[in-house]
């Protein structure tokens, strides 16, 4: 092996090592509790990502989309059965009241950017 | 009156524009503050709605401009139908965009495609392979047509995610830059042994080939939502509303509950109500898929978005805005097609890990083809297969599998009358193995008739005791009977006696007065129409007073046999009628029943009447299975019975239909619940599956629904993913060694383009289904 192939693997090696840790090493997403409304910027992804929101009770969940990729421009949440247009700039409010503890998927129409909705029993 | 109104507006491009807006608005008559808010493009007023109308506020933003979008999506429910309409918009102006961009890059990326290879196309002079010319050229292609591609990965990156921009972007981008250092920086090409070759012809046509893919994709997928769009497009817009004598158009946003509202013949009924005067004949296909024509009159309720054929008549608006029909099917509609099959879980999961994976294996290909490469051009393999490996992976495809057959199927299924409630019933409902039917009020009309009208003993009460015993005489004398049944029954609101009346009322028979009127509790009436005293009623009141039903009693076996109840009519002790009653199957009972069991569906009965009865029914609609008896909390218990029998060791799905109103817990138990409903009660809650048009026909159709949208999805999830799992390893060379191919990126472009225009392509089909 040449002196430029053992480089090459190297290096590709170590690109294949950072690809892994950039897309799925990164750390849990701090989970944001909130109780009755939530503001969620669209922007290459939703922030805050993770929310914790409490069963039984409704909370308002306020879109908020700057990224004119046209991937985000849906928001899902397929067990609420939602699923709404985003017009840029625009608050786009969508209210939730879950009566079940768990896990819920939110993300974007092509199922690419993901969020999470973390039911809990809060006391809030 | 002081309102507060919202509205959007378009056209704005800087704040200033806001200020200039809000200050044609304040001068507007009747506004008293305004505020436009140029973030969310949207102004806000308030003022006196009498004058300051929508009219006039449109024309003061229009002088300063700009359009405000005024009509209709002020209320509270439309604000839904503004967004999607804008979105359509967008859409628009997105495709617009997108044609500029291709009809600019294709013609760019043949101009650079002919100068890279002058060799081949010894036509085109000589300038046109200048490599700074073509540095040119292609920066065009790569950052204004290919913008979005790096905005949309850059914005994933930031929050380390990363879609299918992404990968474009990098595979164009590498081919891109690498030539334009090239250009730009020969000598250290040179110098570190770098082959001078250029790529600006791959990053180009790539470019514009996914562009293509994607205007084709997004024209496509504007017809999966086409059946919503139809839906809303039946609301009407004005209702002629009747205020203090005068009749008045209004927009039909402003209609109240209360309101009295006068239809004319070949106008669309505005909202849902009672009909309080006046008779018509409606079509209501759009809204339930029932194909004939309805006639109503006075007390009865009416569907907005309907077509009135015949009459003019006058109802009462009981249900307005979100509340209404039309409003609760779009919303099940929509909510339906949000929703995600257990199906696609699989595609979900993969495409979350896919593009980090596509990146990794990109990688991999370079190193590979780097030291394993023929020795001669090891870096222009590896750079290209590395390339193609980044643009023909395409996750796509993967995530259009499922949710655009859901939609064109829920669609498909909406426009037939059939509502279906999530994406879930959708993908069962074609494992169905038995189907369950409740009997009364689903398979049967629910309403007793009657079917049997028997003359007895003549000589009592015959009419012309000469004349031959034709057919017209029988006509006259079982007409006796019944016109004698329902004279005593005249009031009555037994069902039975109403089925009485019913049939007489059918035969324009007039009824006769009754002296002595009795009420027999439970067992019948008697009563005197000139100087004969009747008795009406069951055998045990026959029994009684004595009557020699003897004569009778062959007739009336024959009779319960069949599922009939027997209401004897007697005189002086002796029956001189029998009137034969039952519950009458549906017309379109027995070839629903048929249709079913030839797709090898088990199918059930189950009622609440005695066993007799039940066989009879289950006997005239070919139904071998019969649960009799079954008290209405046990239905849901039977329904889990079912379930729980199982066939080769497998629970077999069941189905099962109801009318709705009383069976909500047995079609919440069941696999698949079919209600027979209006589309507003609360069966469409607890079924998963709601026949609007009423027909019984329909079961079987839901089921033919989603047998072909299951079959679109698998063959969509098929093609995704042996898309991907076939042409990646091919774009990293495995063929090479064995066959000496290799994947060009832009045929990789193109395939990748393909197959996701083919998976929205397959699920459109769907529309053609015939149902």
């Amino acid at each position: 092996m040449s002196i430029d192939e053992i480089l090459v693997s190297v290096a590709g090696l170590g690109l294949i090592g950072f690809i892994w840790w950039f897309f799925f090493g990164k750390r849990q997403a701090a989970v944001n509790t909130v109780g009755d409304e939530v503001e969620i910027i669209v922007e290459g992804g939703y922030k805050p990502s993770v929310i914790e929101i409490p069963v039984d009770r409704k909370t308002k969940l306020t879109f908020i989309r700057k990224d004119p990729n046209s991937c985000l421009e849906e928001i899902v949440i397929p067990d609420f059965k939602i699923k709404k247009y985003l017009p840029i700039g625009e608050r786009i409010v969508i209210s939730v009241t879950p009566k079940k503890v768990g896990e819920y998927d939110i993300h974007c129409g092509m199922n690419m950017f993901h969020g999470k909705l973390l039911v809990t029993k809060l006391n809030i | 009156m002081k309102v507060k109104k919202s509205f959007p507006i378009v056209g704005m491009h800087c704040a200033s524009c806001a200020r200039l807006i809000e200050r044609q608005l304040s001068k507007t008559p009747g506004v008293v503050s305004a505020s436009v808010n140029y973030a969310s493009e949207a102004a806000t007023i308030e003022g006196d709605g009498q004058i300051a109308t929508d009219d006039a506020l449109a024309k003061a933003v229009e002088s300063a401009g700009y359009k405000a979008l005024l009509t209709g999506e002020l209320k509270g429910g439309k604000t839904e139908k503004t967004i999607e309409e804008r979105k359509e918009e967008a859409k628009k102006r997105e495709l617009q965009n997108l044609k500029i961009k291709i009809i600019v890059s294709s013609i760019l990326s043949v101009v650079i495609l002919l100068g890279s290879f002058p060799e081949w196309f010894s036509f085109v002079p000589y300038a046109f392979s200048n490599p700074w010319y073509l540095l040119l050229l292609s920066s065009i292609v790569q950052f204004w047509a290919g913008k979005d591609f790096y905005l949309a990965t850059w914005s994933g990156l930031k929050n380390r995610a990363a879609s299918m921009d992404t990968l474009i972007a990098i595979g164009t981008s590498a081919a891109y830059f690498f030539s334009a250092f090239g250009v730009l920086l020969p000598g250290i090409f040179e110098k570190y042994g770098f082959p001078m070759i250029m790529y600006f012809d791959t990053a180009a046509v790539i470019i514009t080939l996914i562009l293509l893919g994607r205007y084709l994709e997004a024209r496509a997928k504007l017809h999966t939502s086409d059946a919503i769009k139809k839906l809303l497009q039946l609301q009407a817009k004005t209702a002629r509303v009747v205020r203090q004598g005068e009749e008045i158009d209004i927009p039909i946003e402003e209609v109240k509950v209360g309101d009295i509202i006068r239809v004319r013949p070949g106008e669309k009924i505005p909202i849902d109500g009672k009909i309080i005067e006046g008779v018509s004949s409606i079509d209501e296909s759009m809204v339930t898929g029932e194909s004939i024509p309805v006639d109503k009159t006075a007390g009865d309720s009416v569907i907005g978005a309907t077509m009135n054929k015949s009459g003019t008549f006058l109802f009462k608006a009981t249900k307005v805005g979100s509340d209404t029909m039309l409003a609760n099917i779009v919303k099940m509609v929509s909510e339906a097609q949000s929703s995600h099959a257990p199906i696609q879980r699989l595609a979900d999961t993969v495409s979350s890990y896919f593009v980090p994976v596509v990146l990794m294996l990109a990688v991999a290909t370079f190193v590979l083809w780097y030291v394993f490469g023929p020795a001669t051009a090891a870096f222009s393999f590896a750079f290209t297969n590395m390339i193609a490996v980044l643009i023909i992976a395409c996750p796509c495809a993967l995530g259009l599998a499922t949710p655009t057959a859901i939609m064109v199927g829920t669609g498909k299924g909406a426009e037939h009358g059939i509502l279906i409630k999530n994406a879930e019933t959708l993908e069962i409902a074609n494992k169905v193995k038995v189907t369950v039917f409740d009997k009364t009020g689903t398979l049967t009309e629910g309403k007793p008739k009657v079917t049997d009208i028997v003359e007895v003993y003549r000589s009592s009460f015959i009419v012309d005791r000469h004349r031959k015993s034709d057919e017209r005489t029988n006509n006259l004398r079982t007409n006796q009977v019944l016109r004698i049944a329902a004279s005593l029954e005249k009031g009555s609101e037994h069902a039975l006696g109403e089925a009485i009346l019913e049939e007489a009322k059918r035969n324009k028979l007039e009824v006769e007065k009754v002296k002595d009127f009795k009420a027999i509790s439970g067992k019948g009436i008697e009563g005197s129409i000139g100087n004969t005293k009747y008795t009406l009623g069951n055998r045990a009141l026959m029994k009684d007073l004595d009557v020699d039903i003897e004569s009778a009693e062959g007739r009336v076996q024959k009779l319960e046999n069949e599922g009939k109840t027997v209401v004897f009519l007697a005189t002086d002790k002796n029956v001189i009628g029998l009137i034969g009653i039952a519950d009458t199957p549906k017309d379109s009972a027995r070839g629903a029943v048929n249709a079913l069991q030839k797709q090898g569906i088990d199918v059930w009965m189950i009622t609440g009447d005695n066993e007799r009865t039940a066989k009879a029914v289950a006997k005239k609609l070919e139904i071998k299975n019969v649960m009799a008896d079954v008290l209405p909390d046990e239905k849901a218990e039977k329904v889990k019975e079912l379930k729980d029998l199982k066939t080769d060791y497998r629970s077999r799905v069941v189905a099962f239909v109801g009318d709705g109103i009383n069976d909500a817990p047995a079609l919440a138990s069941a696999d698949v619940g079919i209600a027979m409903g209006t589309g507003t009660d609360i069966a469409m809650e607890s079924a998963g599956i709601t026949l609007l048009n009423r027909d019984l026909r329909s079961v079987d159709s839901a089921i033919t629904l989603s047998k072909s949208t299951l079959s679109v999805i698998k063959q969509n999830l098929v093609w995704a993913f042996g898309y991907n799992v076939i042409l990646i390893p091919v774009a990293m060379g495995v063929l090479y060694p064995i066959f000496g191919w290799l994947l060009n990126p832009a045929l990789a472009a193109f395939a990748m383009a393909a197959s996701s225009i083919s998976v929205v392509g397959n699920s459109l089909r769907l529309k053609r289904v015939s149902l």
